[in-house]
């Protein structure tokens, strides 16, 4: 091929994912700008977080609760060895509210709450409602688009800290009622080693992050879809998958900055 | 009336969040135990802090009675100044003796205090005379192999007298 013909292509590439970040970047502004008004309008954001929040409670306590069984499970396991079998708790808590508590609820939000944001502006945009909206003078930012993003940031965190929570249960019930550990042993080496500010206040930020980022990705891919059927449903496979891999970037970045080596 | 019954659940949802986030802290952290009770300021120099961070605790007769508030360098006397919270509920005498110790073998270091028999107590921002440094690895280390070469010198000394 003419390698002219190769720098060109590379460069469309480069500035069509440029245009793209500056579309997604000013989209961002707007739902910041819209925000007091969703806040104005709070029954709106109310029925958003029962879409959001309500709903995703199911799979939110199943999983935090088979995490944390089987994070005790491996655990017990791997501490036996060297005699650390009491530290179960402590390994199980540290874990849950540091890292897999926000990433993996994240994870399952983006898969339930973000696909069907996705799905809901998609289908909104392709039955032509938001364009009657804005005939209507009613902006679909402030009507439609901003309640929701409020609504997924106040959900994520407190889906957040139910998963932990329900982690820690079943943790103990795996390690205390199946395993035989003492249970007062588990608790204590737990509160020992488990900070407030530190660990459950630095999950809680990042799961603030991580709602941001992917209640905005879902809205806008919902927000940008093709007005068609094939169009909706690349635009939700495109919201797990970037949401997905958003969170886990931004989780090694925040993990880095908070957690660093100096104590 | 279906708008009424989703705000009621979308209330509890958030309780359950609160509730979470209530027992997360109480249960499986450390809010519960003394950081928010009134506490007075003792202060304690040392020649060397060791390991000591800001947070350890300050034990007398092993039972924790307070925390260290923060560390800092007296360039006057070349001492480290640890500055503990003490509970008020604990009165020490004035001759009160600090000791930095290791708990367990190799685990964090915090602040032993023992009591004196004076019938002054220490009074909020006093300082603390009498006090024994952090035992360091490296310097113990040293005076045992120092020793073990001062003893084999000594020997092959009386040998070659021979």
């Amino acid at each position: 091929m003419n390698p002219l013909d190769l720098l060109a292509a590379l460069g469309a590439r480069v500035m069509g994912w440029l245009n793209a970040l500056g579309h997604a970047s000013l989209f961002f502004g707007d739902l910041v700008r819209h925000t007091p008004a969703a806040l104005r309008r709070f029954d709106l954001v109310v029925v958003q977080i029962y879409a959001i929040g309500n709903l995703s409670l199911v799979i939110i306590i199943t999983s935090g609760a088979a995490v944390g069984g089987v994070l005790a499970l491996q655990a017990y396991y791997a501490l036996d060895r060297y005699g650390a079998a009491e530290s179960v708790g402590l390994l199980v808590a540290l874990s849950l509210l540091r890292e897999l508590g926000p990433v993996l609820t994240s994870l399952l939000y983006a898969g339930r709450a973000g696909t069907s944001l996705t799905a809901e502006i998609g289908l909104m945009k392709a039955g032509e409602q938001l364009a009657a909206m804005e005939m209507m003078a009613v902006d679909p930012r402030s009507r439609v688009l901003a309640p929701r993003f409020v609504a997924g940031i106040v959900s994520l965190p407190l889906l957040a800290a139910i998963f932990s929570a329900v982690g820690v249960g079943g943790a103990y019930l795996i390690a205390v009622k199946l395993i035989g550990i003492d249970s007062a042993a588990f608790w204590s080496q737990m509160q020992d080693g488990v900070d407030v500010f530190k660990d459950v206040g630095n999950g809680m930020v990042k799961t603030i992050v991580f709602g941001v980022a992917s209640t905005f990705i879902a809205l806008y891919m919902g927000y940008e879809s093709e007005a068609t059927p094939e169009g909706v449903a690349k635009a939700t496979t495109r919201t797990v998958v970037f949401s997905s891999v958003t969170v886990l970037v931004l989780d090694f970045l925040l993990t880095s900055l908070m957690f660093s080596i100096k104590s | 009336m279906e708008k009424k019954n989703l705000e009621t659940l979308v209330g509890l949802f958030v309780v359950l969040g609160a509730v979470a986030l209530v027992f997360l802290s109480l249960k499986a952290a450390n809010l519960a135990s003394f950081s928010f009770d009134s506490t007075y300021q003792l202060k304690a120099s040392f020649d060397n802090v060791g390991g000591l961070k800001i947070r350890a605790p300050v034990k007398s007769a092993g039972v924790t009675i307070g925390r260290i508030k923060s560390i800092s360098f007296d360039d006057k006397r070349f001492q480290g100044v640890v500055t503990m919270e003490i509970d008020r509920r604990y009165q020490f005498p004035a001759d009160t003796s600090g000791k930095i110790l290791t708990s367990g073998l190799l685990g964090d270091q915090y602040i032993g205090l023992d009591p004196g028999g004076d019938d002054k107590n220490l009074q909020p921002g006093d300082s603390i005379k009498l006090t024994q440094s952090a035992v360091v690895l490296e310097d113990l280390i040293g005076k045992a192999l120092y020793g073990k070469a001062a003893e084999g010198g000594g020997n092959r000394q009386k040998e070659g007298a021979k």
